[in-house]
């Protein structure tokens, strides 16, 4: 019970409202180390927790063109200061189904700490799967956070994600993110990160654009300051006629943080698109000399631009 | 009228060419004062020097807003003295929210306000982002915005009717007008005459300093006289 209202503290101080998880209408997942804790269900939504040999794992699924009006709510993290957490999850949303999932990661105490997440994730036929993930560290660097998603979209489906760690310490990140598009599928993909001191970050993110006129979208925005290190590699294949696909990676470096950025399109469709951008530097100066015009000081303009970026 | 700008023999160059030379000025409280001049002669970077902008700082010569020579202040310290400066192509940022940007100088003005004398409706726009997704007229019509709301003494528009369709170059001219109403000198910079009208008094730069200044309309005549480009410098001094 303890660990419940840990998790409910957990969650406001990520802002969001804890009272998700008391709702009766509102489903969700909650587990602590490899412990899980509580399990809801509504109609559409079908859970299975269970313990493994080395962790533990859920299967998710949303009925055929069942549209779930409130977010499903993923609670899992480890409250210790030392611990584990292996998880392997299924999301499998079937044909014409939508949902939203949020997904909130909490280390607050991590000091040595590894999750390591493997996913699966399924979209039938004109499926829609939002899938929001926010993680909070706290301010030990502790944290080993290895999350690793292959993701099918099915013809017609909409897979969105928004990948979030912009408050406390990141400390080692290694995404590892694949995702497969079909006929007229759309995947968009936004990962936003803020690291600090000695911080590791390290992404990549692959999208191969399998069916015709399929559409996808790389959005990457990292900070780095102090010592922070990050490695981004935005990576999309166009592979059918009328693919289309975007990488777009900003990142903002300061003090003595080191970024690089590794944007890699190939194309293998004589009418498949597949363009890149990729910013790395300071922060723009002219951002920076506009803020100040506006009275701010060059410290409040460079938390300014920032911010916003991560926003 | 009493002077709230001066320059004075102001020098500035860049790779060994002189780009304002010996440089006078002076705009008084809540003139708006025109600065004419074809591209290249100079106009932005006289911008870039008054509000202190990194990398243009003069050889020689003062800058004196008010009684103070601000020569040494940094941009936030000469914005705080009340200068401002709407950029001609303004920077966009991701995640600020145009309601935030046009409160940051003064978290009490009121946003929908500016907007409306800037001709965009408060509805629509108060919640968008200051990002890419604007057209280049409309970041400019929110920068006019948002230099307004920051009630400045003096605002320095470099090239407001640039990217502004033709028929908005009115919209553009009441908006000038509003900063001097608000209480706001104005130096407008702009290579178009028409556009110089709308001013009190105006200049025209060539070569790195004025070369001609006066009524707007006897500026406007001898600058589409392109006196200065076709005199070789035998009469503005330039050559």
């Amino acid at each position: 019970m303890a660990e419940k209202e840990e998790i409910a503290r957990a969650l406001g101080e990520m802002g969001q409202d804890s009272a998700v998880l008391t709702k009766s209408n509102i489903a969700h997942l909650v587990a602590t180390g490899h412990t899980w804790l509580s399990l809801r269900e509504v109609p559409g939504v079908h859970l299975q927790a269970k313990r493994t040999s080395d962790g533990i794992a859920a299967e998710l699924t949303v009925s055929e063109g069942a549209r779930i009006e409130n977010p499903v709510h993923l609670c899992v993290g480890v409250l210790e200061k030392r611990g584990d957490q292996r998880i392997n999850i299924a999301i499998h949303l079937e044909a014409r189904s939508a949902a939203t999932f949020m997904a909130h990661c909490f280390f607050p105490s991590a000091e040595k700490v590894l999750h390591a997440m493997d996913a699966v994730v399924d979209l039938g036929r004109e499926a829609e799967l939002r899938f929001l993930e926010g993680h909070y560290h706290g301010p030990f660097g502790g944290a080993s956070v290895l999350p690793k998603a292959d993701v099918h979209v099915g013809p017609r489906a909409r897979y969105v994600s928004d990948f979030s760690l912009t408050t406390g310490r990141v400390g080692q990140l290694y995404i590892d993110y694949n995702v497969e598009a079909e006929e007229e599928a759309l995947a968009e993909m936004t990962t936003r990160i803020f690291g600090h001191a000695t911080d590791d970050i390290r992404i990549r993110e692959r999208v191969a654009l399998a069916g015709k006129r399929s559409r996808s979208l790389i959005k990457i925005r990292v900070a780095v300051e102090d010592q922070a290190s990050a490695d981004v590699s935005g990576i999309t294949e166009g592979r059918e006629e009328g693919a289309r696909g975007h990488v777009d990676c900003v990142e903002i470096v300061k003090d003595q943080a080191v970024a690089n950025a590794v944007p890699i399109v190939k194309v293998t469709h004589p009418l498949a698109k597949v363009t890149h951008e990729a910013a790395i530097g300071s922060v723009d100066k002219k951002q920076l000399e506009t803020l100040m015009a506006h009275g701010l000081t060059p410290a409040q303009a460079v938390d300014m631009v920032v911010t916003g970026m991560l926003r | 009228m009493t002077e709230l700008l001066r320059i004075h023999s102001l020098s500035l160059s860049a790779d060994h060419k002189k780009i304002l030379d010996g440089l006078d000025l002076t705009i008084a409280e809540q003139e708006i004062h025109a600065l004419l001049g074809t591209n290249g002669c100079g106009k932005s970077t006289l911008a870039f020097v008054i509000m202190g902008c990194e990398g243009y700082l003069p050889a020689t010569g003062t800058i004196v807003f008010g009684n103070r020579v601000i020569n040494d202040l940094k941009i936030h310290e000469r914005a705080r003295l009340g200068i401002t400066l709407a950029w001609q192509e303004p920077a966009r940022f991701e995640g600020i929210s145009i309601a935030n940007y046009l409160s940051l100088g003064s978290p009490s003005a009121d946003p929908a306000r500016y907007l409306q004398r800037v001709g965009l409706t408060p509805d629509e726009y108060l919640p968008r982002m200051v990002d890419k997704t604007l057209s280049g007229g409309q970041r400019k019509r929110i920068e006019l915005a948002s230099v307004l709301a920051l009630k400045p003494k003096l605002a320095i528009l470099d090239e407001p009717d640039s990217g502004i369709d033709m028929l908005s170059m009115n919209e553009i001219a009441a908006v000038i007008e509003a900063f001097k109403a608000e209480g706001a000198a104005v130096l407008l910079i702009t290579h178009r005459e028409e556009m110089a009208l709308v001013s009190d008094r105006a200049s025209q730069l060539c070569g790195g300093r004025i070369v001609f200044s006066g009524t707007p309309s006897n500026v406007a005549r001898h600058y589409k006289a392109r006196t200065c480009i076709v005199c070789d410098g035998n009469e503005c001094g330039n050559g």
